[in-house]
Formats: structure tokens, C-alpha cells, sequence
């Protein structure tokens, strides 16, 4: 009797239910869940109101709530600093390429992989899917890019990136989720492997595909360690490595400052005279801006995402 | 996988049931038919021809994981030489296994090599044991009723996670540095006279890098949990309710449990991956005073190799590193067969 009363009245007031120990944790629930999502995002929020606040304050550290004296002279500025539109481009370039042989790369495989005549199928699907588990290592790695010439050169970004093991398997069992009828239906009409690939599964693969784009995008855009290994060519720089620079060695900064100091030394020009403080914070806004734009698109792939990164760890 | 199949079938609904993707399918059919020769299933030959067909459209694309993924492994051999570039491989000496046993030998070596190993697994020890964190996480965000406060504390909490370490280390940089917004604060309230030194000392350099590993991390790591939960099925909580359990006996005897094939299956991965920390992280937040404690295995093999110059005794240190993982690998699914019965690799 009770049992059921409690069932129906579930539906009617949830709060009434509530006991006292389930309430109390219920409030410090949501305070600890308001203070760590204020902890997360609130860094992103000093970034860019200091990156348009009045210059002399921010380098005090004393803007913390509210922009104040505020100004967007700073992106003007920042973009003529030495290197850095170019690193721009390179990794608009490397995100952009990168993004789209991966995909492109990781379907085509997918797609070829559920071809049951292919020549020793399984033998070279497992020739792939095993180099998740082995690693040369870093040494290594850059001895054989240095040997193929690719050290200070472009494609070192996108080539060793296309094939990824944990992408084809993706793509591959998503194919294998369609109906195969549909392919044999093309066949019969006549279509060759390569249009059944591009007219029939290409178009019908785009969740899974991307779920693949967004996530190499991402990667490609913050990568790092890439850069600190391979290139010696400051023109071959990506953003990610500018900031890092900019964080850590004063002397390229100090003399950025100075080329942009132009003279004048009368207060209102003061504010908005770089300083070290506000060419990190702008690089770093800058660096940050296109996750945070792209962020609400690709919230829904988040959970095929995870298991992505679940695997390449 | 479950994700996959649903999404599949819509895809397949709206192929199958819209007259315009049925019109381009025999568009395309009709205007390549006249190029190509049906096959026959009969025809071994032909249909034996097609298969290598098939295999050479590969090609190009199996060159390229020859070359960066099982090339490389070749540089192994540079462990057992004395490579000091620019001297090409074929004029440096063959040491045989000298890089090995200096790592035993040399007092000073051995002695670096024992803090970097212990750094290694003092970090990911830490790692292990908060491994449980996005489990909560999810749980404790799963009694909150309100479906608005769910969706944008996950949003806001899993922002950190698609940003670089770089770009952490700015953050960190921007608050915590000597001249850094927290100071300052702390200096303006009259609460410390001198700027506490966050980021530039050797104090509790682990708990910091695992602070700043759960920050970025930690509202990431429960998706999994949360998606989790929400497959979990509703009539299980509906039994628990009838025999009388209230909200925190349904989580520990409900939720807990339904989650921990999951958990395990993390759990064995982060096992397995026990001396791969990464270096980006430990390589932005390093400097002269944390050097000591920061250093795990990765960081320490491109402080070797690239800073000292060294590239064969680094490349003897991460061989040992990637042996060692592999087998690792392998133990850890070969306890997960024996307990699960199911391999996780």
C-alpha cells in the first residue's frame, strides 16, 4: 500500500519526498557543482577581459571582475608582432588539411576493409589496427622524419597523422551496420568499388565521419609537441608554439615590446602600449577563440569521442 | 557501440525512405553502368583479379603506416651505437649494450634514472587512485533533478578538456605566476605580504600536476559514467524503490554496480598506459626548480635526447619504455580475460 503511494506520488512533488540527509547532500551538490564549473571556465573569462582591459591594469593584475578602460588595440597590435600571422596560417593549414586527409583516409579504409574479396583482407587490417599497441618512441621518430626530409617541413603536421588505427575501426563497424544490400543493389546496376564508395556509403557515413573531422581538428589545432620536435624554421611555427614562447622567454617577448613601442610615453597611450602581460593574454585568447566557437557544435559527439580518446589514451 | 547501431539506422531510414537519395543512387548506377562489366560470382578468375584490385587501392595508404609507424621501430638499433649526429649511422661505433648498463652502472645515471622512475610512478599512482573521481562525478551530477543545471554544468566542466597544455599553462600562468591574478588578490586582502610561489617551486609538484590533470580532466571523464547511467534500466531502480531503498541505497546497490564494467575496463587501460604520462604536460609546467620531481619517463627521454643530445642513450631508455608497456598490454588483458572473460585490446 505504501509502496505504491510512494511510486504515484514520485510523479507529483519530488521534493516532498526528500529526507533530511538527502536534502543536505543535495545542497552541497549543487554548490560544489557550481564552484567547479566557475573553476573551469572562469580562467577563459580572465583571459579575454584582460585582453581588452586598460593595459597598465592588467599587468597589475587588477582586472579580475570586469574589464575596465576598454579597448580592442591589442588584436591590432598582436597580429603585427614578428611570426605570428603566419603561424596563424600554418595552423589554420595544418587543421584544415589535416582534418580532411584523416577523414577522408580513415572512411576509404573503413569502407575497403568490409570488402570481403580484398587480397589477404584480414592479414592487412591487422597490419594497421596493431600499430595502436607499439610505439618507437620519440628518438626514433624524429631520426626517421630527419631521414625521409621532413624535419622543418610542412607535411610533417599532416602525413603521419592520416592513418589512424582507432578511426578505421570506427568507421568500419559503422559500415557494417548498414545493410549490405544497398552496395550489392549498386553493383547490380553496374557501379564499380569506387563509386559505391564515394555516392553510396561516403554520403551515408557523415555521423560517424564527423565524429572523426571534429576530433583530428581539434587535435591538429592543439598540438604541440610536434613543432618542439621537428622544426628548427621559426616560419614553420604553429600557434600553440608561439604562446608557449611567448609564456617562457622573455627576451622574444621584451623585444616584441619594443618594436611596437613607438615612442610616445603620455599616459592614454600607456594604456594601450603592449606589455608582456596583455601580447600572452591576446595570443592565448586568440589560441582558445576557435575551440570556443566550435565547442557547442560538436557537444553530441562527445560520447563516440570518448571512446576515441579511451583507446589512444 | 550501442550509438552507433541507432545512429546507423537512421541514417538508413532516411536513405531507404527518401525518394531523393534513391534518386541519386540510380543516377549514379545508370551513369557509370555502361564503363564496367558487371561480376560474376562465378568467375574465380575475374573475381580473384577484383580482390587484388581492391588491395592495391590501399596501397598508398599502407606506405604510410610502413613509414611512420614500423620505419621507426628500425631506430631501435640506434641504442646499441654511438650516434652523435651529424655522423651518419655506418661511421659510428657499435657499443653493443654499453647505453644499458651504463643505466645500471654510473652511480649519477642510475641515481636519475630511479627519481624519473619513481616521478613516473608516483604521477600515474595518483592518476589510479583518482580514477574513481569521474565516477562520482557522474553520479553525484545525476541526482541533481533540474535537466538545465545537468547540461550546462557538463558543458562548462568539459570545456578544459579541448584545450591545450600549452594553453593550461597560459591559465596558469595568468593566475598563479608571482605578478599573477591570485597573488595579487591575496596581497591587495592583506592575507600574504610575499607572492606565494605556485609555479615556480618543487613543492607538491605531483598534487599540482594532478590538480591541474583533474581540472582539465575531470567533467571529460564522466561522459562515459553519464552515458553509462542513462543505459541503465529504469526498471532495476523501480525493483530497488519497491523493496525500500531510498536514493542512496539505489545508487550504492543500483548504479554502482551497472557502472563498474566500465570502471574496469578504464581502469585496465590507465594500468596498461602506467608509464606513458605524456610530456606535454610535465614538459610546459617544468622548470629549474620542479625539475626534480616533474620529470617522468617521457619528458626525461626528450630532455635527453633533444636537450642533451643524446640520442642513443634516449633511444635505449624509451626502448625499455615501449617493451615494458607492451607487456604491460598484454598482462593487463590477459587478467581482464581471466576475470571477464572478455579481452579488452
Amino acid at each position: 500500500m505504501s509502496d505504491s503511494m510512494a511510486i504515484e506520488s514520485k510523479g507529483v512533488s519530488p521534493l516532498l519526498q526528500r529526507t533530511k540527509g538527502e536534502k543536505v547532500f543535495n545542497v552541497f551538490n549543487i554548490v560544489f557543482f557550481i564552484l567547479f564549473a566557475f573553476i573551469c571556465t572562469y580562467p577563459f573569462y580572465y583571459l579575454i577581459i584582460n585582453s581588452i582591459s586598460d593595459n597598465t591594469l592588467s599587468a597589475a593584475g587588477k582586472i579580475t571582475i570586469l574589464p575596465k578602460g576598454i579597448h580592442w588595440s591589442n588584436y591590432v597590435e598582436v597580429f603585427k608582432l614578428e611570426g605570428l600571422g603566419t603561424a596563424a596560417m600554418v595552423s589554420l593549414g595544418r587543421t584544415v588539411i589535416g582534418a580532411a586527409l584523416t577523414v577522408l583516409a580513415s572512411a576509404f579504409l573503413g569502407f575497403l576493409f568490409t570488402q570481403e574479396g580484398m587480397w589477404h583482407r584480414k592479414l592487412w587490417y591487422r597490419f594497421i589496427i596493431v600499430t595502436m599497441y607499439f610505439n618507437a618512441g620519440l628518438i626514433p621518430m624524429f631520426i626517421t622524419m630527419k631521414n625521409l626530409g621532413l624535419t622543418n617541413n610542412f607535411w610533417v603536421y599532416i602525413l603521419p597523422a592520416i592513418v589512424q588505427p582507432f578511426n578505421i575501426i570506427l568507421v568500419k563497424t559503422y559500415i557494417e551496420s548498414i545493410p549490405k544490400s544497398l552496395q550489392e543493389a549498386a553493383e547490380v546496376d553496374g557501379a564499380g568499388t569506387l563509386t559505391v564508395f564515394f555516392k553510396i556509403v561516403l554520403p551515408m557515413c557523415t555521423p560517424i565521419l564527423a565524429t572523426v573531422a571534429i576530433f583530428s581538428a581539434v587535435g591538429q589545432w592543439n598540438s604541440f609537441q610536434d613543432t618542439l620536435i621537428y622544426m628548427t624554421d621559426s616560419k614553420l611555427y604553429s600557434l600553440q608554439y608561439l604562446l608557449y614562447q611567448y609564456i617562457n622567454q622573455a627576451s622574444s617577448l621584451a623585444s616584441a615590446v619594443k618594436a611596437s613601442a613607438g615612442g610616445a610615453l603620455n599616459m592614454a597611450a600607456l594604456a594601450t602600449q603592449q606589455t608582456p602581460t596583455s601580447i600572452r593574454m591576446t595570443v592565448a585568447v586568440i589560441v582558445v577563440l576557435p575551440i570556443l566557437f566550435i565547442y557547442p557544435l560538436f557537444q553530441r559527439y562527445f560520447v563516440k569521442g570518448m571512446m576515441l580518446g579511451a583507446v589512444k589514451g | 557501440m550501442q550509438v552507433n547501431h541507432q545512429d546507423a539506422n537512421v541514417v538508413l531510414d532516411r536513405a531507404v525512405g527518401s525518394p531523393a537519395s534513391e534518386a541519386t543512387l540510380s543516377h549514379s548506377a545508370r551513369a557509370s553502368a555502361p564503363k564496367r562489366k558487371r561480376r560474376f560470382p562465378g568467375k574465380v578468375e575475374s573475381s580473384k583479379r577484383h580482390g587484388f584490385n581492391l588491395w592495391l587501392l590501399i596501397v598508398p595508404l599502407l606506405i604510410f603506416v610502413v613509414l611512420f609507424s614500423y620505419l621507426p621501430l628500425f631506430g631501435w638499433v640506434y641504442a646499441f651505437f654511438d650516434y652523435q649526429p651529424p655522423i651518419p649511422l655506418s661511421k659510428s661505433k657499435f657499443v653493443g649494450l654499453q647505453w644499458f648498463e651504463m643505466m645500471i652502472q654510473n652511480p649519477a645515471q642510475l641515481r636519475a634514472v630511479w627519481q624519473v622512475l619513481i616521478n613516473t610512478f608516483g604521477i600515474s599512482g595518483l592518476g589510479i587512485l583518482t580514477s574513481m573521481f569521474p565516477l562520482f562525478f557522474a553520479i553525484a551530477l545525476n541526482e541533481i533533478r533540474s535537466r538545465w543545471f545537468k547540461n550546462v554544468v557538463q558543458t562548462l566542466t568539459t570545456l578544459p578538456n579541448f584545450i591545450s597544455w600549452v594553453l593550461v599553462y597560459a591559465v596558469a600562468f595568468a593566475m598563479f605566476s608571482s605578478s599573477g591574478m591570485v597573488n595579487e588578490t591575496l596581497m591587495d586582502l592583506h592575507l600574504i605580504t610575499d607572492p606565494i610561489k605556485f609555479l615556480d617551486s618543487d613543492s607538491h609538484t605531483w598534487l599540482k600536476m594532478m590538480a591541474w590533470g583533474l581540472w582539465k580532466g575531470l567533467g571529460w571523464g564522466s561522459i562515459m559514467y553519464l552515458a553509462g547511467i542513462a543505459g541503465i534500466d529504469p526498471e532495476l531502480y523501480e525493483a530497488a524503490e519497491v523493496d525500500g531503498a531510498n536514493r542512496f541505497q539505489q545508487i550504492i546497490h543500483v548504479t554502482i554496480p551497472q557502472l563498474m564494467p566500465t570502471y574496469f575496463v578504464l581502469l585496465l587501460l590507465s594500468v596498461s598506459n602506467f608509464l606513458n604520462n605524456g610530456m606535454d604536460q610535465y614538459f610546459v609546467f617544468q622548470n629549474a626548480f620542479n625539475l626534480k620531481h616533474i620529470q617522468v619517463l617521457d619528458l626525461y627521454v626528450y630532455n635527453v635526447g633533444m636537450g642533451q643530445n643524446s640520442l642513443s642513450l634516449a633511444t635505449a631508455i624509451s626502448m625499455l619504455k615501449s617493451l615494458v608497456s607492451v607487456v604491460l598490454l598484454f598482462l593487463v588483458n590477459w587478467a581482464s580475460k581471466r576475470t571477464r572473460g572478455e579481452s579488452i585490446i
